[in-house]
């Protein structure tokens, strides 16, 4: 009985926390097609709902009611769990992601290592969906995005150890509670720049969308999937481009702590903030789709690999060295 | 602890079966989703005992990267041809030997292991050790691994270089013929030198050197 009691109340847990975030990556959808259209002196969606906000509901429908192609020549079972795998990876993340100081789901120790592994995963789903359609655009797009994907980790991970060297703990509480006095954009501006890119290029944004680059590939791994699968891909993503936001809030833009330590807005709880930061770094997203071109695959390489790893790298010795020779090496 | 158990044995069943299903599936790509599969699970398992730690790097190392690489190489390669020669074909019923014999050496070295663990149980006493139980196990492994094993832990990175540089020694050749972009040289193109204004004679056309 007792069991089944707490059973219930992490159900209860879990459900208040994933239903908002599946309400926001619908919103999102919508904010960032409006932000597009912005930029390009249209009106975006407005018809559906106030403002167009309701578009997104209409497209959910529109995939529901469609038919599921599955092709004849795929590997059946792979193509029909590659959704469902990067709609799953990219739910469970949120669990570690703190509200505030109490509001989280799982306050673990090594909170940001599960959110890199969870992100690191977020790859199998493309994998997955571009080798099971045994086509040759989809194969092309996995291979493309797998090899994009492993190279742009290894940055963010080195830009983590940066943050990490300045808190000297892996829960993400502790991340917060580190920038109380100065948020870490500041001390590591130039971090949090490849960090922002390196975030555009792990979500497969533009400019860095070679993956499903229209031109070349069709859809790449999309391509022979229909319905409400493909809505999934769709979902999934959103849902990794809003979790790479919210690590990025957390790491360098102070998590739900309130911009400024006065008293009207200690009041404003620590979602709203929270919240506010995600929206701000998902509008940059937003504009830098419209605003800058795709790169090319190898220009893409050679940024990850023979730009940002070893600008990231320097920056770790620096920050080591600097932390140290001032003393100023967290203890506990 | 009943649910404690309940979830050891659900992980450690995924673990095995997944583990016989790597070997045993006849689709290479299908091996290795098993494998990650029991990477998993294991981690999993990891996590269950208190080593959040090591659970986590076993993801982000062996899934993240590993694998990944694992699957890239084994999709590139012709799978179909290789799908029916499970013991069935001459050429691989050679390796059954060699297979055997690493296997049974692999069975007895797990059995010196695990017996030398149970008869003796203080060769590993944790009591014994500088653990600090107040710490959180991403410390602790720190402090050991930093000052008792510094020299083992430079060691084994010097022996990650070498195995690198050597992977990049055999794969690298200079190719020739293939054209390659100079990013220097395309930033630093001007106006002048790519624009040029022609006045073009109606019915003649005009003739560019290029």
């Amino acid at each position: 009985m007792e069991y089944i009691n707490i059973f219930f109340q992490e159900v209860y847990k879990i459900l208040f926390l994933l239903v908002p975030v599946l309400v926001s990556v619908a919103m999102i959808v919508w904010l960032d097609r409006r932000v597009w259209a912005f930029v390009q002196k249209r009106q975006g969606p407005n018809v559906v709902g106030p403002f167009g906000l309701l578009q997104s509901l209409a497209d959910a429908l529109k995939y529901i009611f469609k038919e599921i192609i599955i092709p004849s020549s795929s590997n059946k079972i792979i193509f029909i769990l590659a959704p469902i795998v990067t709609m799953t990876l990219a739910l469970i993340a949120w669990a570690v992601i703190p509200f505030s100081a109490t509001q989280v789901l799982a306050d673990i120790n090594v909170g940001i290592l599960y959110l890199f592994a969870v992100s690191s995963l977020g790859v199998y789903g493309i994998i997955m969906g571009g080798w099971a359609s045994n086509s040759k655009y989809p194969f092309l797009g996995a291979i493309r995005s797998a090899a994009q994907m492993v190279s742009y980790e290894v940055s963010i991970g080195v830009i983590i150890i940066n943050v990490l060297l300045c808190v000297g703990s892996l829960n993400l509480n502790d991340i917060v509670e580190a920038q109380k006095n100065l948020w870490f954009v500041i001390p590591l501006f130039p971090m949090f720049v490849i960090f922002f890119i390196s975030a555009l290029a792990e979500t497969n944004r533009p400019p860095f969308d070679l993956p499903e680059a229209e031109a070349e590939l069709v859809a790449g791994y999309q391509t022979e999937y229909s319905g409400m699968m493909y809505a999934m891909f769709w979902l999934g993503e959103y849902a990794n481009i809003l979790l790479m936001c919210a690590m990025g809030a957390i790491l360098f833009l102070g998590g739900w702590m309130s911009p400024i330590e006065i008293y009207p807005f200690t009041l404003v709880p620590g979602a709203i903030w929270l919240i506010l930061k995600i929206l701000l770094l998902f509008i940059l997203f937003a504009l830098v789709k419209a605003i800058v071109p795709r790169y090319r695959y190898d220009q893409l390489m050679r940024l990850g690999w023979k730009v940002f790893l070893p600008l990231s790298l320097i920056w770790v010795i620096f920050t080591a060295s600097y932390l140290f020779y001032f003393n100023l090496l967290p203890t506990n | 602890m009943i649910a404690h158990a309940i979830f050891f044995y659900l992980f450690s069943f995924i673990a095995i079966v997944s583990a016989v299903m790597v070997t045993a599936s006849k689709n290479t790509v299908h091996s290795v989703f098993f494998l990650i599969l029991d990477f998993i699970s294991i981690s999993c398992l990891f996590i269950m005992i208190g080593a959040e730690f090591l659970g986590m790097i076993m993801l982000i190392v062996y899934v993240g990267a590993v694998a990944v690489l694992f699957l890239f190489v084994v999709m590139m390669l012709n799978v179909a041809q290789q799908k029916n020669q499970w013991f069935a074909s001459e050429a691989s019923s050679g390796h059954i030997p060699v297979g055997l014999i690493i296997s049974t050496l692999i069975f007895f070295e797990l059995i010196i292991v695990i017996g030398g663990w149970k008869y003796k149980p203080d060769l590993f006493d944790l009591n014994n050790s500088m653990t600090n139980f107040n710490l959180s196990n991403t410390h602790s492994i720190g402090q050991i691994l930093y000052t008792d094993y510094i020299h083992v832990f430079q060691i084994s990175g010097m022996i990650l270089l070498v195995a690198m540089v050597g992977a990049i020694v055999l794969t690298f050749r200079k190719r020739e013929g293939v054209k390659t972009q100079s990013y220097l040289k395309q930033i630093s193109r001007e106006r002048s030198e790519g624009v040029q204004i022609v006045d073009v004679e109606t019915n003649k056309g005009v003739k560019i050197d290029d």
